[in-house]
């Protein structure tokens, strides 16, 4: 098996240009939202809004403005899929279409999935969506096409900033522990990585540096596994199952007696 | 919304609608039919056999038309095989730790069980001839043995749906584990109100009649507390159940499922044989409302 490689993701030099969006729009060819007409959000200068199967970068704009619109701060965050070391979508699908790869990334084979859509409501991250032109579940690929032949994926490769690093795992995150600490010392102590250690998820594989409470950047504070509710979920349908039995044993009960 | 109650608030819903409600539903009610047709066989009276007979012949539609929705709910339909063979290696895929693979493995079970007792029930009924086929049905050893495995594989199916909601990372659906639970109880009920219902409709007067009017308004009333526990183990993820919509639905469980049956069922304010239809048509619809506010409610929350 090839090196984990993923993303680490600096949302302090992020400066919401979208020019990752667009390389992976491109390299991907992802179809335009309806037909390509221009459509705005209405309420914010992000027109893309959210992660979706047509859009598997997405640039957040976090807008915070008082009233008056005198105060106000802009944050910004290349959201895109986590590729969890332990992935809800990869434990939930019920066809095997969702795989790891060498590189350690889940990928969705869509000539496998059949757009169950139970990968959308397991990822603790809402990064899956249906792709209406393949009619099959979507997301970032961590462009595997390109890895397998030794390239860069496209959004990092597009980041004018280095927001986007891309690179081993290991390197990653020595590289975000410096730059929390060159943060810290900068004066800038809310700094904080997501996701870069184990105790998310076994890890993320696409991991950012906040200067926010995650659910700021709509990020759960705390995701977990779809598969930790299943013992009590077990156990509760096989006790409304029994006591569903009882009841109607105990009215048949008749020719026993 | 920054403080979300549930890390759950932050997911993407997987647009699980109306099919997967008419699943639920008709799931439900072949799953509470045949534990009652089974159970009517197995320690009835002889005179109940007309209520298994009718319970054994609607198992297999509502299964078909239940597994229909399921296949139509699909974004590939054409792909719906895909949940039973490996496609690269065409192996059979079974995976115990996937609520939605073992159920499709055990709705086909399910659906052949079914098949068989409607075969023997069909016979009975004097619509096929070879009489061969009545041993099928109890109180023959392999009539015994099929409708044992057959009223299991239906609890099963109207029980499972709460494993399959509960892998998830969705609001409500990921934040308690009492959902099988009440689905098993309504399926119970539903069943039950629908014999009754069918036997009414027939003018028929068997001495099962009663149990089963018994079981549908005891099988209420404790799928009440279920759901009343679930509301409860929700914590603040109960917030979901505010909006418009859910706050709409659950007083429609509760007024039409629960409330009114029951009344019905402890009253005799109306004419007997009429209460009896009303409250029937009452519990039915509750178990589809009770379907529906489950599925729906996720949609409630957002982040």
């Amino acid at each position: 098996m090839a090196e984990p490689m993923g993303f680490f993701t600096d949302t302090t030099v992020c400066i919401g240009c979208k020019a990752c969006e667009v390389a992976c729009k491109q390299w991907n060819q992802l179809p335009a939202a309806e037909g390509g007409q221009n459509t705005l959000s209405g309420d914010s200068y992000d027109n893309t809004r959210r992660l979706d199967g047509i859009n598997w970068r997405h640039v957040r704009f976090v807008e915070q403005f008082d009233e008056a619109r005198t105060e106000g701060r802009w944050l910004m965050m290349s959201d895109v899929c986590k590729h969890c070391v332990q992935a809800g979508c990869l434990e939930v699908c019920p066809t095997n279409a969702i795989i790891r790869t060498e590189f350690d990334t889940v990928v969705i084979q869509s000539d496998v999935c059949n757009g169950c859509k139970a990968c959308i409501g397991a990822c603790p991250f809402g990064v899956i969506e249906m792709n209406p032109v393949s009619k099959t579940a979507q997301k970032c690929t961590l462009c595997y096409d390109r890895l397998q032949a030794g390239l860069e994926p496209a959004c990092s490769k597009a980041c004018p900033t280095d927001s986007i690093h891309f690179g081993p795992i290991k390197e990653l995150r020595q590289r975000a522990e410096q730059r929390v600490a060159q943060l810290h010392a900068g004066g800038e102590k809310r700094a904080f990585l997501y996701g870069a250690d184990e105790k998310m998820l076994g890890g993320l594989n696409a991991f950012f540096l906040l200067v926010d409470r995650p659910e700021v950047y709509h990020l759960p504070p705390d995701p977990q596994l779809p598969s930790r509710n299943m013992p009590m979920a077990g156990l509760f349908s096989v006790l409304g199952a029994l006591a569903a039995a009882v009841i109607a044993l105990v009215n048949f009960r008749r020719r026993i007696e | 919304m920054i403080d979300a109650p549930s890390s759950t608030w932050f997911t993407a819903g997987p647009e699980w609608h109306w099919l997967i409600v008419a699943y639920f539903f008709f799931g439900g009610l072949a799953g509470g039919c045949y534990l009652l047709a089974a159970l009517i066989d197995l320690l009835g009276r002889e005179r109940d056999r007309p209520l298994a007979r009718v319970g054994y012949l609607t198992v297999l539609p509502c299964a078909a038309l239940g597994g229909l929705a399921l296949i139509f709910d699909l974004a590939r339909p054409d792909r719906f095989w895909h949940l039973m063979v490996e496609v690269h290696t065409w192996r059979p895929l079974l995976q115990w730790w996937t609520p939605m693979n073992m159920g499709a493995w055990m709705l086909l079970a399910f659906s052949f069980f079914a098949f068989l007792s409607a075969l023997a029930a069909a016979t009975e009924a004097g619509w096929l001839r070879w009489r061969g086929l009545l041993k099928l049905r109890p109180p023959g050893a392999l009539g015994t043995v099929i409708v044992v495995i057959g009223a299991l594989l239906g609890l099963y199916i109207a029980s499972y749906e709460g494993m399959l909601l509960a892998f998830t990372s969705r609001p409500v659906w990921a934040d308690t584990p009492l959902i099988g639970a009440v689905l098993a109880l309504t399926a119970l009920s539903m069943a039950a109100a629908y014999l009754v219902l069918f036997a009414r409709w027939r003018g028929w007067d068997l001495p099962g009649l009663a149990a089963l009017r018994r079981i549908d308004a005891q099988a209420l009333m404790v799928a009440l507390v279920a759901l009343a526990a679930l509301v409860v183990s929700l914590g603040g993820a109960a917030q979901a159940l505010l909006s418009p919509l859910n706050l709409a639905m659950l007083a429609g469980v509760l007024a039409i499922g629960y409330a009114a049956p029951l009344a019905l069922r402890f009253t005799d304010g109306w004419p007997r044989g009429r209460s009896v239809a009303t409250a029937a048509v009452l519990a039915l619809a509750g178990g589809f409302l009770v379907r529906m506010l489950i599925v729906f409610s996720p949609y409630g929350a957002h982040a």
